[in-house]
């Protein structure tokens, strides 16, 4: 008996690894990978920094508050005032849009999305791929256009860093219009690497913004496992002590 | 007069105590798979506890509950820990029922004498269902809007009244911040039905006794243990040797819950899905949307009927009947014994096949539909209905299966039939081989579990000790 | 015969650890949940402290501002008015302000930084309702402040009179001077800028 137990025990472990196998997947075959350090303050830091000068003007992260980046990312409350907030926002204010939503809709056709939570929304990985998948396109509205995220109404904020690229497609067997390479049309501020990482940080400071308890959860997570263990390991041998009782009357 | 005389003079608390701890005697040898009865229950007064602190930030606005969410997570002290054990409690609580109904099929708790705690078990299940469906709009994403949503639009499809009804229950022609409102409510009432309902399972379950995994009966056993005369020698006094196991068992159970609230909330995105980060937009559906893991069996059993005759509503009522099934249980099990141990490996077999059927299906639900998912779910939907139709053939002992039992038999047969024809006739899709694997295993099942043990030789039961073992 | 099995001081020791343990895991449970009641992030923000100028501000003038979902006033007070605050003594309830109603800087005859400008929570110390200035009666004994509510009256230091229902002077709220005519109600360190 505690044969078939076992086995429909293993048949529903079975029964399960498809399913996180499924989970773990997900479409973003030809992406290329990055690593996120959240207690990489710097590199948060230096993401922060590019947020508020490049997407905070049309975006918001209208969840997250000025006096939290302060305490998460070790930015003096002074720094955050000085060089972070250009309206007249308050250091406990959310990180709201320079440009008001209305205008930004009218010029862009669509709203800027708030960001507050795209690093959960999207993966890291597709984040950073979009941002360095720009391509000049002389076809679209903005002038741009973009691989990871097809006919994107946003213009290539960051092409001062990056520079001008263009997109060299090839038509495969079925006929179909398959992306090849990018092709430098005038350089940027910024070396390809040096691009990279800071997109790196930048992604790094999205999925941050997407939910800054993450560090502190994982922290306290450990110190509840560790009670729970002693928990379980007490009431275990509470357990045996009171069923020698039972035993015993066999 | 001390003041426990007093009280009890007015209210019987110690009786209580004693009729349902120190002098409740269960069966002594539980195994693991009672520990899920105990578990559920924290897990509700969790749920309730938890569910209360958040209704205290949370909005239930169209403009306001997205945002009132987000400000749980980061602005109250403390809210996100307190909305992930909401949410991964909602999640546990499903995991802990379903293998504790798993431990009901495992062991015929659900037999003679003990069908109304199954009922009620059964009305639990549906009102958790309820609540939980009724819940999972409130964070207001997109996977909440677009699975509300679909789950209504389910109604639509009844004949004549759908269209009226499924507006009456969103109070709108869409899911709007009218249905929010509403849906709020009932979120919050049903649980504490909830708690009613948990109350009449236990006290139905106290009046018969439990049950265990030998199926014996410990009441009709011989009498008299250590602690007293008149009770079943086979019985410990549920305290404290029950409160200390389930109190071990709880601990172990933390040990998982808070390992998911602490380090994976979202669960690989199946206990919070990622289109839900985004707020609910009633002009762009999601590219591919599921329910929550939890209902996707029975999602898979709605996809896998197709329309006939114009109307969707056969979908619907096979998704019902898989719930519904369930009541008829106590009924439809003609076994002279009660726990698999001692019932024939027909019976044993069939269980396993299933739990792996409810198991696929629910993946299947999670998945877009293609021809080959949809086929498979088709022949899991009839597996599962099969698992119970079959029931009064394979579990009898040959002349017990009844009028009734033929009837069910034919049914099985012809739901088989039907979808020999969809297969066959409707899906030149469908890989030849696939068809006939397929073709080949139901008709296997039909005739091992429908047609052998009835109707050719009976399956052997073995002899059930006369005391409870281990 | 299975008592004498029983070690009972094993079961009771671990009885107690396990439900020692269970208590402070039950704590440690209670504590984000009541602690999800206290005031959030937004509640904070909101009661941050508030900038006031008061370049404008003239004698006897009163300006109300919001600090915390409370009435703060900053009233500027005449030479004539603080020459009165003395006289008022006999018939104050705490004339030196030795309760704790102030912070340390405003704990003087005036119970204010600047002698002349007055800053007060505008909230009765009886039930909280906000009593009425009367600039008029600065200079007499009939009280500068009236509270509608219950007839407490205060003289124009906040300080409140002996034989009416408030038992505490009226509150001074933390504040500073970031420049001469610029006041931050709701903080006193060098924090903000």
């Amino acid at each position: 008996m505690r044969n078939v137990m076992k086995k429909t025990c293993i048949a529903l472990l079975c029964a399960f690894l498809p399913l996180s196998a499924q989970a773990a997947g997900g479409g973003s075959a030809n992406l290329e990978h990055v690593e996120i350090r959240l207690n990489d303050t710097h590199s948060l830091q230096n993401g922060a920094k590019i947020f508020v000068n490049y997407c905070l003007g049309c975006h918001s992260a209208d969840y997250m508050r000025y006096n939290r980046l302060s305490a998460d990312l070790d930015i003096p409350e002074e720094i955050v005032l000085r060089d972070m907030i250009s309206s007249d926002a308050k250091i406990g204010d959310p990180m709201t849009a320079v440009m008001p939503v209305k205008k930004s809709a009218e010029w862009f056709g669509v709203t800027p999305p708030d960001l507050s939570l795209t690093g959960r929304l999207r993966d890291a990985k597709w984040l950073y791929n979009y941002f360095i998948s720009f391509y000049v396109d002389p076809d679209s509205v903005s002038g741009w256009n973009n691989t990871v995220f097809e006919n994107v109404a946003m213009p290539h904020v960051l092409a001062d860093l990056q520079g001008r690229r263009t997109a060299v497609f090839t038509t495969d067997e079925d006929g179909q219009k398959k992306f090849d390479r990018f092709e430098v049309q005038t350089e940027g501020q910024m070396s390809d690497e040096e691009f990279k990482s800071a997109m790196k940080d930048l992604t790094g400071f999205l999925v941050y913004v997407g939910e800054p308890v993450k560090l502190k959860r994982v922290k306290y997570g450990i110190y509840v496992m560790l009670f729970l263990f002693v928990l379980a390991f007490l009431s275990w041998m509470l357990k045996t002590e009171y069923w020698r009782d039972i035993k015993s009357s066999h | 007069m001390s003041f426990n005389t007093w009280l009890n003079d007015r209210l019987p608390v110690g009786q209580a105590i004693k009729d349902h701890l120190t002098e409740y005697y269960a069966p002594k040898n539980f195994n693991f798979w009672y520990f899920f009865g105990a578990l559920s229950l924290v897990v509700l007064i969790l749920q309730i506890v938890t569910g209360i602190l958040l209704a205290m930030n949370y909005k239930p606005d169209a403009e306001l509950a997205f945002a009132s969410v987000e400000y749980i997570m980061r602005d109250v002290w403390g809210g996100w820990f307190v909305r992930y054990m909401h949410s991964t409690g909602a999640s546990f609580f499903f995991i802990l029922i379903y293998l504790h109904m798993f431990r009901g099929l495992l062991y015929g708790s659900y037999k003679n004498p003990r069908e109304l705690v199954w009922i009620f078990g059964m009305v639990i299940y549906i009102a958790m269902m309820a609540t939980a469906f009724f819940g999972y709009l409130l964070p207001w994403g997109q996977m909440s809007f677009w699975g509300a949503q679909v789950i209504v639009n389910l109604f639509e499809t009844l004949p004549i009244i759908g269209e009226s009804l499924s507006q009456w229950i969103r109070g709108d022609y869409v899911i709007s911040d009218i249905t929010l409102n509403r849906f709020y409510a009932f979120h919050y009432l049903i649980p504490f039905i909830l708690v009613g309902l948990v109350v009449l399972h236990i006290l139905a379950l106290h009046q018969v006794g439990s049950n265990n995994p030998d199926g014996v009966e410990i009441k009709k056993g011989p009498k008299g243990n250590q602690w007293s005369d008149t009770a079943p020698k086979d019985g410990v006094p549920f305290h404290p040797y029950y409160t200390v196991k389930d109190i071990m068992g709880l601990s172990v159970f933390l040990i998982f819950f808070f390992g998911v609230v602490f380090f994976m909330p979202e669960m690989g995105g199946y206990f919070l899905e990622q289109p839900n980060f985004e707020p609910a937009n009633p002009l762009k559906t999601p590219e591919h949307i599921a329910p929550v893991w939890y209902f996707t069996p029975y999602y898979a059993i709605l996809r896998a009927v197709p329309s006939l005759a114009g109307t969707q509503v056969w979908g619907v009522l096979g998704m019902g009947a898989a719930i519904a099934v369930f009541f008829f249980l106590p009924w439809l099990d003609r076994s002279p014994v009660k726990s698999v141990r001692y019932k024939g490996p027909s019976t044993r077999l069939f269980l396993i096949i299933f739990a792996i059927t409810f198991l696929v299906l629910g993946w299947l639900g999670t998945l877009p539909p293609t021809v080959e998912y949809t086929a498979m779910s088709q022949f899991l939907s009839v597996v599962y209905f099969m698992f119970f139709f079959l029931m009064p053939c394979y579990s009898g002992t040959g002349d017990n299966k009844g009028l009734s039992g033929l009837i069910l038999f034919i049914v099985s047969v012809l739901l088989y039939l039907g979808v020999l024809i969809l297969w066959w006739a409707q899906t030149p899709d469908l890989a030849l081989w696939i068809k006939t694997l397929y073709t080949v295993l139901g008709a296997g099942l039909l005739f091992y579990f429908g047609v052998k043990p009835g109707w050719i030789k009976a399956d052997e039961i073995k002899v059930v000790p006369e005391r409870v073992t281990g | 015969m299975t008592d004498n099995h029983v070690n009972s001081k094993r079961r009771r020791l671990l009885t107690i650890a396990t439900s020692a343990v269970g208590a402070v895991g039950a704590v440690g449970l209670v504590v984000p949940f009541a602690g999800s009641l206290s005031p959030s992030e937004k509640a904070k923000a909101a009661g941050a402290p508030v900038n006031v100028d008061i370049s404008k501000l003239e004698n006897g003038q009163q300006i109300t501002v919001e600090w915390r979902g409370k009435p703060v006033w900053i009233i500027k007070r005449s030479q004539e008015a603080l020459d009165f605050l003395p006289e008022m003594t006999p018939s104050l309830v705490d004339p030196d302000s030795n309760a704790d109603q102030q912070p340390e800087y405003a704990r003087n005859e005036h119970r204010s930084i600047k002698n002349d400008v007055l800053v007060l929570v505008g909230i009765c110390t009886h039930l909280g309702c906000s009593p009425k200035y009367r600039p008029e009666l600065s200079t007499s004994t009939e009280g500068a402040f009236l509270c509608a509510c219950h007839g407490s009256k205060f003289d124009l230091a906040g300080r409140v009179y002996s034989n009416v229902p408030a038992p505490k002077n009226l509150e001074v709220p933390p504040h500073m001077y970031l420049s001469d005519n610029e006041i931050l109600i709701g903080s006193d360190e060098g924090a903000a800028s």
